[in-house]
């Protein structure tokens, strides 16, 4: 029972530390290549998430639960992806 | 380790619940079906938001309107709302497995979690009032009106998400935490942690991408 209270907790943790990276990068204006620290940064708390809140893994799940995660990233890069190169594209032409 | 396999997303109740544990999967694991429905229509309000970016149409941009503090300061509120709403779970997951346990405690990080929500609500309709004190109103350009609709979509979520908590508070004071309100809090749960997900998306790629 505690292990999963210390789940909780690193978790939380780990989030306070990725929320924090960007919001201090981004405040005092640094110079470091931002785009790819804020993706890189929301990508890992997305993961810290899934895996202490929602307790999301690899192994242990009875059904496939994070493939269904997965499979839906893929979809909706996809669309997400498709979408903005064709109204990206179409602005270009206009 | 041998740990009985997860039988769905989020806190799972344990064998010491006997049947409330078992009746968990389905309802649960449906439930986390619906919840990535709900993503796919979040990432096509993102791409919409994506391709109008730069279509401001000589209105304000992210700069004019984003205020930095207020938006850390609903994250804060969210992320701790999501550890709160954790600990309401793991109190019912402890201390309910039998009856005549006191709901104080889980009654408290609920009631907690919604009252966060609120901090959070109450930053963000502060936010889009200065915008539109600014005449920053959806109707002013392609680009407000992705913007009014993707954060929009969010704070009604948030807002059935508080609804919701205080109708399973309601609903233990009434009948006690049985097996209806622990499932009912079970995907209440993931609900509320996959906001905070969203939210991780919202404030990374539209405030802070906004404000580099």
């Amino acid at each position: 029972m505690g292990s999963e209270l210390k789940s909780y907790l690193t978790g939380f943790a780990l989030a306070v530390l990725l929320t924090a990276i960007p919001f201090v990068l981004v405040a005092t204006r640094s110079d470091l290549p931002l785009g790819w620290i804020l993706s890189l940064c929301a990508i890992a708390q997305a993961i810290v998430h899934l895996r202490y809140f929602l307790h999301l893994r690899w192994r242990g799940q009875k059904r496939e639960d994070l493939q269904l995660v997965l499979f839906t990233v893929l979809v909706l890069f996809f669309l997400i992806g498709g979408t903005i190169w064709v109204l990206g594209d179409l602005a270009t032409r206009m | 380790m041998n740990s009985p396999p997860k039988l769905h997303p989020g806190l799972n109740l344990g064998p010491a619940h006997g049947d409330d544990h078992e009746a968990a999967e389905n309802s649960i694991f449906g439930f986390w079906v619906f919840m990535m429905s709900d993503l796919v229509t979040f990432g096509m309000f993102f791409a919409l938001y994506a391709t109008a970016l730069h279509a401001t149409a000589g209105g304000p941009g992210p700069k004019d309107l984003f205020d930095l503090s207020s938006v850390a300061w609903q994250t804060g509120f969210l992320l701790v709302s999501s550890l709160t709403s954790g600990l309401a779970l793991l109190h019912v997951k402890t201390h309910h497995h039998r009856s005549g346990a006191a709901i104080g405690p889980m009654l408290f990080w609920l009631l907690a979690t919604v009252a966060l929500g609120g901090l959070f609500l109450w930053r963000e309709i502060g936010d889009f009032q200065a915008m539109a004190a600014q005449g920053a109103l959806p109707t002013r350009s392609n680009w407000l009106s992705s913007l009014w609709a993707l954060v929009g979509l969010h704070g009604l979520h948030v807002s059935i998400g508080m609804l919701w908590a205080l109708v399973i508070a309601l609903g233990v004071l009434l009948r006690g935490v049985d097996q209806r309100w622990k499932l009912t809090l079970l995907r209440w749960g993931v609900f509320w942690h996959f906001l905070d997900i969203v939210w991780i998306a919202i404030f990374s790629f539209v405030y802070l991408g906004g404000l580099r």
